[in-house]
């Protein structure tokens, strides 16, 4: 498989906050039957590769049942690996565990659902500070006390709210509260999993907005895994694009929803609709059949040619790898026999 | 405009609960013309599910009850019906498809009995005919080799075909009117857009008129002819789909097109959020809903509440301001 190991978010001799080589999680389906054959895997990330740079953000999108979650949660190592290599902060941290790793007071995640992902039994100031009691930093009760405070406003919260519990909070809030706590240990990399997906649309923005005001300020990156490609493009300096385990196309934000290469990013940004009819009346659609197959058998050749309007006959036996097309823009790849770093074949016409 | 197809008048929805009695539908109004549709938009709590199930007379009582107003469908008052002939209805010329297929759909009986139900029980179908037009309907909602589908099960669909199952059911008796209740939030994006382009398409084959509940802007402009905005049980702006985006007059309206983000606006520029948070039903102000969150909001709209009016024919809004605030569609360019 062609690499793309000259990709590069950053300049080349920073090297990247997160490197993710190759990496692999397969679930093993029980055995079945009398003589105990193995049923096989689902595979659900099978063979990502990326590079994160220190205060970006890393948009990673695609539908349900793609892989995207299970790559956010191999990353933070709860995840096993099957194999492949996670690299953080210059360290192979693939070996290590999430309840251990060393890593972990650098790396955090915010959580989808503000409701599960709270205790309703903790007060804030615990919520907030269990980290820093986990990593014995809070010695100190009036130390401690402050930096629950400076946290909770750091996220738009008063500080006297660390006496409430989360039931008293709504679901904005509560997402902030989420926040603070992965502020906490003052990490590099923070993985948001869908963090705004459960919120009010009146709300989506106010979350946004502090994930955008906090990178600025303290130099975070985000593995940024959502559904919505207008809250990624919002937010992303890279996107990646997923589909039944694979990445199939990763570009700078702009040359990604500029121009997307991959006729699954065209279909998935074409089936977002924008809120303004005018626009909507003029826009040119491209409409792929059917649903996604499922990952426990998914097609041979390229994954996509069984939806995609531009398959051809390489496409039902050949796999295409993830190519680097640097002449396309910087560190752009894309996994499509349309695209070579030979040049690309014109699309087909929709008649 | 033709005689409209369901005039909705003065509906207004109540619920007992713990924390007092709440009005969950306020003095809602509003018509459908056949073969249009009209979208109801809002965020959760905002009043647009519980308009749709009081459309269809399915409120649980106790705890709730429609306490006021007119459900005008062909002219006849639904709430004068009696259950059964309300029953009569229901699945026949009015259909609703519910955002949830898994939990709408009965795991226990197969898909063709399903669809086949309401032509047996509506149209006194025998049930091998009814079958016929089961596998009918299944091959227009565009699930693959129908005949054999119609002996298999819900949960051997994906979400996508059980959605489509669910139009299939709708469709059989070729309503008048469909309602449908966030159909395809529990779907994925490129499936969202089949499912809509599908409804949308089989409405305008066969004229019915299509109410939408959605917290989506985006379908809303892309599928919606009637645009109604509900916040806090009430509906705060009704338009035209094009006047409502190009000049919406509603500072809530406002304010939901500039908080968020569309794949066309500048990247990067900072999105302007509606502070505060959507107001708790049971504890609804006195004055205007949305008057702790509006950034005009002075004396007037905290003491008393505004009623919908017409700023422009077909154009109407409930706010004090609205001939105040600059009508230039300064927030959508803000988006």
């Amino acid at each position: 498989m062609a690499t793309h190991d000259t990709m590069t978010d950053a300049k080349p001799d920073t090297p990247p906050l997160l490197q993710v080589e190759d990496l692999k999680v397969h679930f093993p389906l029980p055995a079945t039957g009398l003589l105990r054959k193995s049923a096989g895997a689902v595979k659900a990330v099978d063979g990502v590769s990326f590079r994160l740079a220190a205060g970006q953000t890393l948009g990673l999108v695609g539908e349900s049942g793609c892989g995207k979650s299970t790559t956010g949660l191999a990353v933070l190592r709860m995840q096993p690996v099957t194999s492949g290599r996670v690299i953080f902060e210059g360290a192979d941290i693939t070996a290590q565990q999430a309840r251990t790793g060393t890593f972990r007071r650098r790396m955090q995640m915010v959580y989808q659902d503000p409701y599960g992902s709270l205790n309703p039994r903790m007060k804030v100031r615990d919520l907030v500070g269990e980290p820093l009691q986990v990593h014995g930093m809070d010695k100190n009760p009036g130390e401690y006390r402050d930096r629950v405070a400076s946290l909770l406003k750091t996220v738009g919260l008063l500080p006297d709210m660390a006496d409430r519990y989360p039931h008293e909070f709504s679901g904005g809030q509560r997402q902030r509260i989420g926040i603070a706590r992965a502020l906490a240990l003052e990490p590099s990399l923070i993985i948001c999993d869908e963090p705004v997906s459960a919120l009010d649309v009146s709300i989506q923005a106010q979350v946004v907005n502090v994930l955008q005001e906090l990178q600025e300020r303290l130099g975070l990156a985000y593995l940024f895994i959502a559904h919505d490609l207008a809250v990624v493009r919002h937010l992303s300096h890279r996107v990646a694009v997923m589909y039944l385990g694979r990445i199939v196309e990763i570009a700078s934000r702009d040359e990604l929803y500029r121009a997307p290469l991959h006729p699954y990013t065209q279909a998935l940004l074409s089936a977002v609709p924008v809120a303004d009819p005018v626009v909507e009346r003029a826009r040119q659609r491209i409409v792929v059949q059917g649903e996604v197959p499922s990952a426990l058998k998914p097609p041979p050749g390229c994954r996509f040619h069984t939806r995609c309007p531009q398959a051809m006959a390489k496409c039902r036996t050949d796999d295409p790898p993830l190519q680097d097309l640097g002449h396309l823009g910087e560190g752009r790849a894309v996994a499509c026999h349309l695209h070579t770093v030979s040049g690309s074949i014109p699309l087909k016409v929709a008649a | 405009m033709s005689t409209p197809l369901l005039e909705v008048k003065n509906l207004t929805t109540r619920f007992r609960t713990e924390r007092g009695e709440l009005t969950a539908v306020d003095d809602v109004s509003f018509s459908v013309a056949p073969g249009q549709t009209l979208a109801i938009v809002g965020e959760s709590g905002s009043g647009k599910s519980v308009t749709a199930l009081s459309l269809m007379r399915l409120i649980p009582d106790p705890p709730g009850r429609i306490t006021a107003g007119q459900i005008l469908f062909e002219g006849q008052d639904l709430l004068q019906l009696t259950d059964a002939q309300m029953r009569s209805i229901r699945g026949d010329r009015i259909a609703m498809i519910f955002q949830e297929p898994m939990s709408s759909l009965n795991p226990s009986l197969t898909v063709g009995m399903q669809i086949a139900e309401p032509v047996n029980l509506h149209r006194k179908m025998p049930w091998t005919q009814a079958f016929e037009v089961a596998k009918g309907l299944l091959d227009k909602v565009r699930i693959p080799d129908a005949a054999s589908r119609l002996q298999t099960w819900p949960h051997q669909y994906s979400g996508g075909m059980r959605q489509r199952t669910m139009i299939a059911m709708a469709l059989a008796c070729q309503p008048k009117l469909i309602i449908a209740d966030e159909p395809t939030t529990a779907l994925d994006v490129t499936v969202q857009a089949q499912i809509l382009d599908l409804l949308k398409e089989l409405t305008r084959e066969t004229g019915a008129a299509l109410i939408l509940i959605t917290h989506d802007l985006g379908v809303v402009a892309r599928y919606a002819d009637h645009v109604a905005v509900m916040y806090g049980g009430r509906i705060v702006e009704q338009a035209e789909a094009g006047a409502l985006y190009a000049n919406p007059r509603h500072p809530y309206t406002r304010g939901l097109l500039a908080s968020i983000p569309r794949l066309d606006s500048p990247a990067g520029q900072r999105l302007v959020p509606i502070t505060g948070q959507p107001p708790d039903l049971a504890r609804l102000p006195p004055g205007c809903a949305f008057a702790p969150r509006c950034q005009h909001a002075d004396a007037q709209c905290s003491a008393s509440r505004p009623l919908l009016r017409t700023l422009e024919p077909g154009h109407l809004a409930a706010c004090h301001h609205d001939h105040a605030i600059d009508a230039s569609p300064a927030a959508t360019q803000a988006a």
